[in-house]
């Protein structure tokens, strides 16, 4: 495949994290994610030694710490949410720096911070080793209904084709001396939202012709026969089953 | 004003070469039936809009015809019936023998696949993720799979000379590049007739000469809906005028192009400077 056009998520790469066929990652990221939401939050080491095999994979997909850590931030929104339930939570409370908290809101945002944080980073590893068109490729191989992987392939072909008419309208505006300032600009936004909405339908119309003309019957058939071997199923494995480990563990202290 | 459609009548004559083409002929018969037998076409869209008046158009094997008039003239109209997309007015479409039935799903199939439409915008006709599954999408509907379709696809990516970006992602080509490869992705299905629509714009003028061998090289009957007469003039010895629904004139496209007044009535106009007496004949 070619290499340089990739997604910006994406690290080309040909670790043994990278050759493996895109199905079993996404096997393994899932059955992973469900393990760390499944483990108990008060067994606060298991998600110390998760954190620790998702390191063991990142070393061994040769993804530099930086890249995924700044691609992490995407969590921060979700973060902030977390940091408030403290403050808003019922129960018995705690002083802490001062501050009163809810003790269940603790154990709540801290929950919310470990498992979510866990299931991110397992996510941009995914995709920092895993080119976009495989991850769907590989949706497809673990039967996800075609309707959903063709609306997915759909948006990343015309994510930028839309993204470059968002940007000729802008100029449009820019030329024609409009500056965003406050809210009584947004009219001329919404209006261009709904512009480019109308085109975008349009264009879905225009492409759908396109498909019909050439035989398009409902399905996108795809010459794909990439089969995973055992030996590749059972390293994907490795993780997840890891992680299972720590689950029952944590289970079992508890 | 000349009436082009009676002046010359270029079914008479054969087709500018010999055509000897086993994929789409196996038999070898003597007389193949025409590529396209449009008879009495007329269409009114449903909210009432009359667009044709019963359109007659018969375009033999292996020529290259070009379809001119102003916009509104019904073109497009004229172009979605040739693979079946629009349907249910009266008259017929016959695509190299097979007539065009909306009810008859296998038929239908076929026809798509024996007319290539070529959008006008790339981007409309190339939505899969890369080159290459975009060419295999045609094919692949029909059927093909492994290393038949993989050989198709690479068969259709060299007649536009564009194998080497079959991994690419479309819309990291240049214009041209992905109007070539609609060309492509069409090719890839082995059509009976090519119908392009406004293939010359939006092309730059060495896209638009690279194109224009490209048609010329391949060995299919074409049937171009374009403004662009210097174009016409350049690639298809054959016209065809459509003005309010049917077909006005049909004749050797220089002859057109110097009826002034067929010209006029049709709000085609030459380039300035542009005098179609000036350049050699288009040779076939």
């Amino acid at each position: 495949m070619g290499a340089g056009h990739a997604h910006r998520l994406y690290r080309h790469g040909h670790s043994p994290v990278h050759r493996l066929p895109a199905h079993t990652k996404i096997a393994a990221v899932l059955a992973f994610v469900l393990t760390v939401v499944a483990t108990p939050r008060e067994a606060t080491w298991a998600f110390g030694a998760y954190a620790l095999l998702l390191a063991a994979v990142a070393a061994l997909s040769r993804v530099p710490a930086r890249h995924l850590l700044t691609r992490m931030l995407i969590e921060v929104p979700f973060v902030a949410l977390a940091v408030l339930m403290p403050f808003v939570a019922e129960g018995p409370y705690v002083e802490v720096l001062g501050m009163s908290l809810s003790e269940s809101g603790l154990w709540g945002a801290w929950n919310v911070l470990a498992k979510g944080t866990l299931g991110v980073a397992a996510s941009v590893l995914l995709a920092s080793t895993t080119e976009l068109r495989e991850i769907l490729l590989g949706l497809q191989r673990l039967r996800m209904p075609p309707l959903l992987v063709q609306i997915a392939s759909f948006m990343i072909r015309y994510g930028d084709v839309i993204a470059d008419e968002m940007r000729r309208m802008r100029l449009a505006r820019v030329s024609r001396g409009f500056t965003a300032r406050g809210v009584r600009q947004w009219g001329v936004l919404a209006k261009t939202a709904g512009a480019l909405f109308i085109r975008t339908y349009e264009r879905g119309e225009r492409v759908h012709l396109a498909m019909v003309s050439r035989g398009y019957t409902g399905t996108v058939p795809t010459a794909d026969e990439t089969a995973a071997t055992r030996a590749q199923w059972s390293f994907a494995a490795a993780l997840p089953l890891a992680a299972l480990a720590v689950c029952l563990m944590g289970w079992w202290t508890l | 004003m000349v009436d082009a459609v009676t002046a010359t009548d270029p079914r008479d004559e054969p087709p500018n070469e010999p055509v000897n083409d086993p994929r789409t002929d196996p038999r070898g018969e003597p007389a193949p039936p025409p590529s396209l037998d449009v008879s009495g076409l007329a269409y009114a869209y449903p909210d009432g809009h009359q667009a044709l008046f019963g359109v007659d158009l018969t375009v033999a094997r292996g020529e290259r015809v070009a379809l001119l008039g102003p916009n509104g003239a019904g073109k497009t109209t004229l172009v979605l019936h040739l693979n079946g997309i629009l349907t249910g007015g009266a008259g017929s479409v016959t695509v190299a023998g097979l007539r065009v039935d909306p009810s008859d799903r296998a038929a239908l199939a076929e026809v798509r696949r024996r007319v290539g439409i070529v959008f006008q915008d790339p981007d409309d006709q190339l939505f899969m993720p890369t080159v290459r599954e975009d060419v295999a999408f045609g094919p692949a509907n029909t059927g093909l799979r492994g290393a038949e379709l993989a050989a198709r696809v690479h068969e259709a990516l060299a007649l536009v000379g564009m194998e080497e970006y079959a991994d690419r992602p479309p819309h990291h080509l240049s214009f041209g590049q992905r109007r070539r490869v609609a060309v492509a992705t069409v090719l890839a299905m082995r059509p009976e007739i090519l119908v392009l629509d406004e293939p010359s714009s939006n092309l730059d003028p060495a896209s638009r000469r690279e194109l224009a061998g490209i048609l010329r090289s391949l060995d299919v009957t074409v049937l171009m809906v374009t403004h662009d007469l210097p174009y016409a003039l350049e690639l298809c010895p054959r016209s065809v005028v459509l003005g309010e629904g049917v077909i006005a004139a049909d004749g050797p496209t220089r002859d057109l192009l110097c009826d002034e007044a067929l010209m006029r009535a049709h709000r085609l106009e030459l380039p300035f400077g542009f005098d179609p007496r000036s350049v050699p004949p288009p040779h076939a």
